[in-house]
């Protein structure tokens, strides 16, 4: 028998109570990203920028692209196993190390390093990885940086405890970790942002948007109408923001950082970029997308957007240019000289940090190592 | 087909051919995976499998390895045979909990009702100077995990034979390619490849009477370089290519080792809670009174996998595998 059938007043006894009036726990609204990469180089706020925090972002572009050409060159010369360069990306790099302070927390991939060493990492030492030495060339603690990351998206829910934990000490410290648009597939990816936003944890999340994940352009990696609507879903901000654009990047991430460290909670950033080179050197780009893509983000580079900007204001002159130049080449001067010196290995390390107490058994391993060298040792 | 015909191939030809052969035979088969398509993978095994059999066939899915497996475990639910490749070794890791609480045991939970015929592809094993997870030997986590088969091959002519085997295998095969094989070659010819053996066979790579090398994958040719050393020594060794680590062939193995009543296991992976630990137990249970001397051991050192400067102290090499050979109580024999 249904409700309507019944008769007069006894209807009004069957009739389900309606549910609570439903309230979204959060308005969306104010979470969503711009439709367009937040930018300001180009634009009319350019002109209100601080001209020493331009002349800085320049100053440190140009030598993160000599950094990373340096790099290339030495990986290319057998001094490194495998570079992942970020040319094209340095205004990400740059941005990052910059939005944080001394306190705060990097938690890089391995894509990486020049974001490391902005931060005041020495470049050997971030490096090292790379080189194939050892693993982490440098102790997490004294920059604040977390060893560089190579499983993706794995370092995110790192950055969410550390970051926790800070809080719950009562110390305003703010983690930024850093990933690719691939990575944000990961199941780690989702857990980390969640994880973020419910605990209110103070990190920030910046995606380099590079275009691809190796071979694989976004379009096959995600259907969501950006990386940063993603933030909505887990309530929290997302912002869009043109990743060559240095000035608009470090704008964006400072908010982000101010937000977390006073208690406002996680960001997630989406920056647009384009990986110039090859995925590593290992890698052969034509396999899967044009030169005149390539090309079309060469005229969108981000040193010469800057050089632009600064020339227009009369900022920067030929010396000016000229300066940084030498700056950067200073650096990769040093860089090479450094890097061209083989490193001292002592294979018996092998078994000197698998525990804090070694165990009898690598004790016994090690000891056959030993002989070993001995004996290489006594044949030469 | 002539022999003078036969142009050498490398493992990796042969392991795209198997793939290639496979989908042309069976409809039902999938490729898929992390830059399996347009790229060809990163060791390019999947080269031109995408442009033959379209995007449908051979996917460049979504970078997540859980997310690979989880809904290759749907496709094979519905009919499909997946052929899934997790890019290295270390980045299989987060499809562990697919693999050990769906693919292995969906038979056993179903009561033979729904299969799981799916081939789960890891390049592993070190020797290419990667950096930090990129050679990683994980097979130890495989085998101690009932439902799964694991098979590696270390010729051009067993990555055909063994992946064709794997991919019509109605249960589920972790298949480990060793990363350094990659580019060995052989004369081997797809127009007259070796008989597809079941999976499950060990094979003798080398006949000997004086010890049995016990072993598999990468550490296969450098067992064959000591066999080959140890003919100065005196020593007549036999090797053994296990090739199937689950399920374990203990008829071949404990046939050669009763022969020559001694034997030495040798692999990348680590000693302790390795692969060793479980066949040298197996050899000893069965032929205990034909041994001469203990079953030993040659494995990779119990660290995580060292940096590409260091990896030619862990990796067990020649030198090692005769040591072990030399400490067979040959005095007590004669
Ligand atoms: C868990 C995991 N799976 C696979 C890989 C292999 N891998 C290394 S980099 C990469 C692509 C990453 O792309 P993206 O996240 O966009 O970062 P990008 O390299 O572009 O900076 C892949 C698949 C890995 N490192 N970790
Ligand atoms: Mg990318």
């Amino acid at each position: 028998m249904t409700v309507q059938e019944l008769p007069g007043s006894a209807a009004a006894a069957y009739r389900p109570t309606p549910p609570p009036a439903w309230q979204p726990r959060t308005d969306p609204a104010p979470l969503l990203p711009d439709a367009e990469p937040y930018r300001v180089l180009g634009t009319e706020a350019a002109a209100s920028a601080d001209p020493e925090l331009l002349l800085r972002l320049y100053a440190e572009l140009v030598r993160g692209r000599r950094y990373n050409a340096q790099a290339t060159a030495l990986t290319k010369q057998g001094r490194l196993a495998v570079y992942p360069s970020s040319t094209g990306q340095e205004a990400c790099e740059v941005g990052a190390a910059l939005a944080l302070e001394d306190r705060d927390w990097l938690f890089p991939s391995y894509r990486d390093t020049l974001a490391a060493v902005a931060r005041g990492l020495d470049p050997v030492q971030a490096l090292t990885l790379l080189r194939g030495d050892w693993h982490t060339g440098y102790d997490p603690h004294v920059h604040r940086v977390a060893p560089l990351c190579t499983p993706l998206a794995t370092q995110l829910p790192h950055a969410v405890g550390l970051a926790h934990a800070a809080r719950l000490k009562g110390d305003d410290v703010v983690a930024l970790a850093m990933i690719g648009d691939g990575g944000t597939s990961e199941g780690d990816f989702h857990e980390a942002l969640n994880f973020a936003a419910v605990w209110n944890a103070p990190v920030v999340f910046l995606v380099q948007n590079n275009g691809f994940a190796i071979s694989v352009p976004l379009a096959k990696q995600t259907a969501a109408p950006s990386l940063a609507h993603k933030a909505v879903g887990y309530g929290m901000p997302g912002r869009l923001v043109d990743g060559n654009d240095a000035v608009a990047v470090h704008e964006v991430l400072g908010e982000a950082v101010a937000r977390a460290r006073r208690g406002g909670g996680p960001t997630l950033i989406e920056a647009v970029t384009y990986r110039m080179d090859a995925h590593t050197n290992a890698d052969d780009a034509t396999r899967y997308r044009a030169d005149s893509e390539v090309e079309t983000w060469r005229a969108h580079d981000p040193i010469q957007l800057l050089e632009r900007e600064l020339t227009d204001r009369g900022l920067l002159d030929d010396e000016g240019r000229q300066a940084a130049a030498q700056a950067a080449e200073t650096m990769a001067a040093n860089l090479r000289e450094r890097m061209n010196a083989d490193p001292v290995l002592d294979p018996m390390d092998l078994f000197a940090h698998v525990y804090g107490r070694q165990t009898a058994q690598l004790r016994e391993q090690a000891a056959l190592l030993r002989a070993e060298l001995d004996a290489e040792e006594e044949a030469r | 087909m002539t022999t003078a015909a036969v142009k050498p191939a490398t493992m990796a030809q042969a392991l795209q051919r198997a793939m290639r052969d496979a989908m042309a035979e069976d409809p039902t088969v999938h490729v898929m995976g992390e830059d399996v398509g347009t790229l060809g993978g990163v060791f390019r095994v999947t080269d031109g499998l995408a442009k033959e059999f379209g995007e449908d066939r051979c996917t460049d899915t979504p970078l997540a390895e859980a997310g690979i497996l989880g809904t290759a475990v749907g496709m094979a639910m519905y009919g499909l045979r997946p052929v899934v490749e997790m890019q290295f070794d270390a980045f299989a890791y987060p499809a562990f909990e697919q693999l050990i609480s769906h693919v292995a045991r969906m038979r056993n939970r179903t009561r033979g009702g729904m299969a799981m015929p799916i081939t789960v592809r890891v390049p592993y094993g070190g020797g290419i100077g990667g950096v930090e997870h990129h050679s990683d030997s994980s097979e130890a986590y495989y085998m101690a995990t009932p439902g799964l088969h694991v098979v590696t091959p270390a010729t051009v002519e067993d990555a055909y034979g063994l992946l064709r085997a794997s991919i019509a295998s109605d249960d589920p095969v972790v298949f480990l390619e060793p990363k350094r094989l990659y580019w060995s070659k052989a004369k081997w010819s797809p127009d007259a490849p070796a008989a597809v053996e079941p999976i499950g066979r060990a094979v003798v790579r080398r006949s000997g009477r004086s010890a049995t090398l016990l072993t598999y994958g990468p550490s296969v040719p450098v067992c064959m370089e000591a066999a080959q050393a140890a003919e100065a020594e005196g020593w007549d060794l036999e090797v053994v290519d296990l090739r199937s680590l689950v399920p374990f062939d203990d008829e071949t193995v404990c046939a050669s080792v009763r022969r020559t009543g001694r034997a030495v296991v040798v692999h990348e992976s680590t000693g302790f809670g390795g692969p060793g630990g479980e066949i040298a137990a197996r050899v000893t249970e069965r032929c205990f009174h034909h041994l001469e001397a203990p079953v030993l051991r040659v494995a990779g050192f119990d660290i995580p996998y060292p940096p590409p400067m260091l990896e030619r102290h862990h990796l067990p090499g020649v030198d090692r595998v005769l040591d072990a050979v030399a400490r067979l109580q040959w005095e007590a024999a004669s």
